[in-house]
């Protein structure tokens, strides 16, 4: 064993032993922000988070007392509408690659154009909604946010979608198709059931990535400090109130803000896992 | 992978046909045949209009900012002035930040994401891979906007107080590259910016590493481990090398999502339009100015300058996702070859 007190192997050792545990402080160190994150919302974030308050009433002028509840409407319905909206485009766009497309130019260069677009800057598509809606019909609206949304929603869908489809085993088409069924009924009675779970994981994913989005609602839907229905008219949503409240100097202001974050934080976060444990059943 | 009929009988067979053959395919089988052929445009319509959204966008941006691209020209790009008011527009400023952000952002971030994806594929015992790989991918799920606050009210005062004084103390007194670090410590400021920045790219660029790695194949890992290396030669030699161009896919990705971001930028870059050698000074990215000036913009040159940072910013976030693409798919495409 005299190699083994060599003074090379030593070194490769004490090196291989050095850079392991970096490796493992790396690790520490990721989750170290992690914690400090989730720790800040619930002690900030908590006191604000349990005034029933914050779930009744309107978001206040400076200096007053009041809630988010506005705001929490408006970024419900806007993910909704914007939900609605972009994962049906998602879905069947997602079908066209996975079952139709296979590796045509279109298949193949809609799956590169779609995943540039979903980790493109989302102020961007922001930029994009206020060129091409808000500045022909001269006003910020609801609808200009949802769709500001649905445009997030949709790359992210299309890929899952896509994704999903493809791990359906090709034997269950073929067994569908030998018994008569056209491809159309094949798909949607066939290998849809069959990715049921995946595509709502997508589905899921998308919702949780755009409630917490503020920039594309910044020139789109902007914000409102009263209660409104109207999605034709500038909506308030939780994320430009957060952003709104926070750069302020008034200390209500800030609260509500820091109540609105651990709100928006909090759901997300739900959102993911229920996402993974839904999709972790199926495997 | 899609589906294609191993076989199409031809309707010269005859099989099965004999009763409907003179009055042609049944009423049932003429309607599913014009629903199919619906079905399929309607998936392939939406396919077409994801294909088209990105350059779209791009149009869209070229239209709303000519009027700015006429009165400015090429300047636009390597003017540093920004003066709303006589409507002088330059885009070295925020193009700067933008740069110099995400550069903090890579230098610190990716070194962090090599050594999580090397302990989740390497080291990690099965139990706590999964846990420990959603803990880093809830680091992507927390908005934006959150690690803008906390940044600004929780990581700004203390680094403030007790780094930045060190870091001017120590960095600021090397030659030339001290210039970096001079100045007084403000919390607020593009090094700021890029340190939140390099927390929000880690789980990005994790992931890609984590799942490039877990392609090599084990037989490659065993062969030197069963000479005597180390876990860390076998990473260094043996898996690295085999994944080298996923591994600059999954950098580029990372550096992709850092030039884009936006708000959480926006609350510590301390928004002013002005070159400063120091990493220290408050400056200003793309992204920033957009979300602060662009509803307050007042005048067409204005907003239209704004729409065109918008577009330069659009530009060169989409060369570096489709490089990213592109390295990735050409990795897959090798171990296509290579199994």
């Amino acid at each position: 064993m005299a190699a083994d007190h060599s003074s090379l192997y030593r070194a490769r050792k004490r090196k291989n032993a050095v850079l392991l545990t970096v490796s493992g402080l790396m690790v520490v160190f990721g989750l170290f922000w992690l914690a400090w994150i989730l720790f800040t919302l619930l002690w900030e974030g908590g006191t604000a988070l349990i005034r029933i308050s914050l779930f009744t009433q309107m978001t206040p002028p400076p200096g007053a007392d009041g809630g988010l509840l506005n705001a929490i409407a408006g970024s419900l319905v806007m993910a909704t509408v914007g939900t609605l909206i972009g994962t049906p485009v998602g879905i069947l766009a997602g079908t066209y690659l996975a079952e139709y497309g296979g590796k045509s130019w279109l298949a193949e260069g809609t799956r590169f154009l779609n995943d540039v677009l979903l980790s493109a800057p989302s102020i961007v598509i922001g930029l994009f909604v206020y060129a091409v809606y808000v500045a022909q019909v001269g006003h910020f609206s609801g609808w200009a946010g949802s769709l500001a949304l649905s445009l997030l929603v949709i790359p992210v869908v299309v890929r899952t979608t896509d994704d999903m489809l493809k791990l359906v085993p090709s034997s269950l088409r073929e067994a569908a198709m030998a018994l008569g069924c056209p491809m159309w009924k094949m798909i949607v009675l066939v290998t849809y059931r069959a990715a049921k779970a995946g595509i709502l994981t997508g589905i899921l994913l998308a919702v949780a990535r755009i409630s917490g989005e503020t920039a594309p609602l910044l020139f789109t839907s902007l914000n409102n400090q009263f209660w409104s229905w109207n999605m034709n008219a500038p909506m308030a949503n939780l994320p430009v109130v957060i952003f709104q409240f926070a750069m302020s100097p008034y200390a209500d202001w800030q609260r509500l803000a820091w109540g609105g974050a651990a709100l928006i934080t909090f759901t997300v976060l739900l959102l993911n896992i229920a996402a993974r444990v839904l999709f972790r059943k199926k495997d | 992978m899609s589906y294609v009929p191993v076989a199409q009988i031809p309707q010269s067979l005859d099989i099965g046909r004999t009763t409907s053959r003179k009055q042609g395919p049944p009423a049932a089988q003429r309607r599913y045949s014009w629903v199919d052929a619906f079905f399929r445009n309607l998936t392939r319509f939406f396919a077409l209009l994801v294909f088209s959204l990105l350059a779209a966008i791009m149009v869209s941006l070229l239209i709303g900012s000519w009027p700015a691209i006429q009165a400015t020209g090429i300047g636009f790009l390597f003017s540093s002035d920004w003066d709303p008011v006589k409507e002088k527009f330059g885009a070295v400023v925020p193009i700067y930040g933008t740069l110099m952000t995400s550069l903090i952002a890579m230098l610190i971030g990716v070194p962090v994401s090599f050594g999580i994806a090397l302990f989740l594929t390497e080291l990690a015992p099965g139990w706590l891979k999964r846990p420990l790989g959603t803990a880093v991918e809830l680091l992507a799920a927390v908005p934006s906007i959150i690690y803008g606050m906390w940044g600004l009210f929780v990581f700004a005062p203390i680094f403030q107080t007790h780094v930045q004084p060190l870091m001017i103390d120590s960095l600021g007194r090397i030659p030339l590259l001290g210039a970096l670090f001079e100045g007084p410590p403000l919390g607020i400021g593009m090094i700021t910016a890029g340190l939140i920045l390099s927390i929000m790219v880690i789980p990005f660029v994790t992931a890609v590493m984590r799942d490039v790695f877990e392609i090599v194949p084990s037989i490659d890992k065993e062969s030197a481990y069963a000479l005597g290396a180390t876990t860390w030669e076998v990473v260094w030699h043996v898996v690295l090398p085999y994944t080298k161009i996923g591994v600059v896919g999954g950098i580029m990705l990372g550096l992709g999502r850092a030039l884009g971001e936006t708000m959480a930028v926006t609350f510590v870059i301390g928004n002013a339009h002005r070159l400063s050698t120091s990493l220290m000074a408050p400056g200003n990215s793309i992204a920033s100015a957009l979300a602060n000036e662009f509803t307050e913009a007042v005048g067409d040159i204005y907003s239209s300058a704004l729409i065109e940072l918008g577009l330069v910013l659009f530009f060169i976030t989409s060369i570096v996702l489709a490089l990213s693409k592109l390295l990735l798919l050409r990795l897959s495409r090798l171990e296509g070859e290579r199994s």
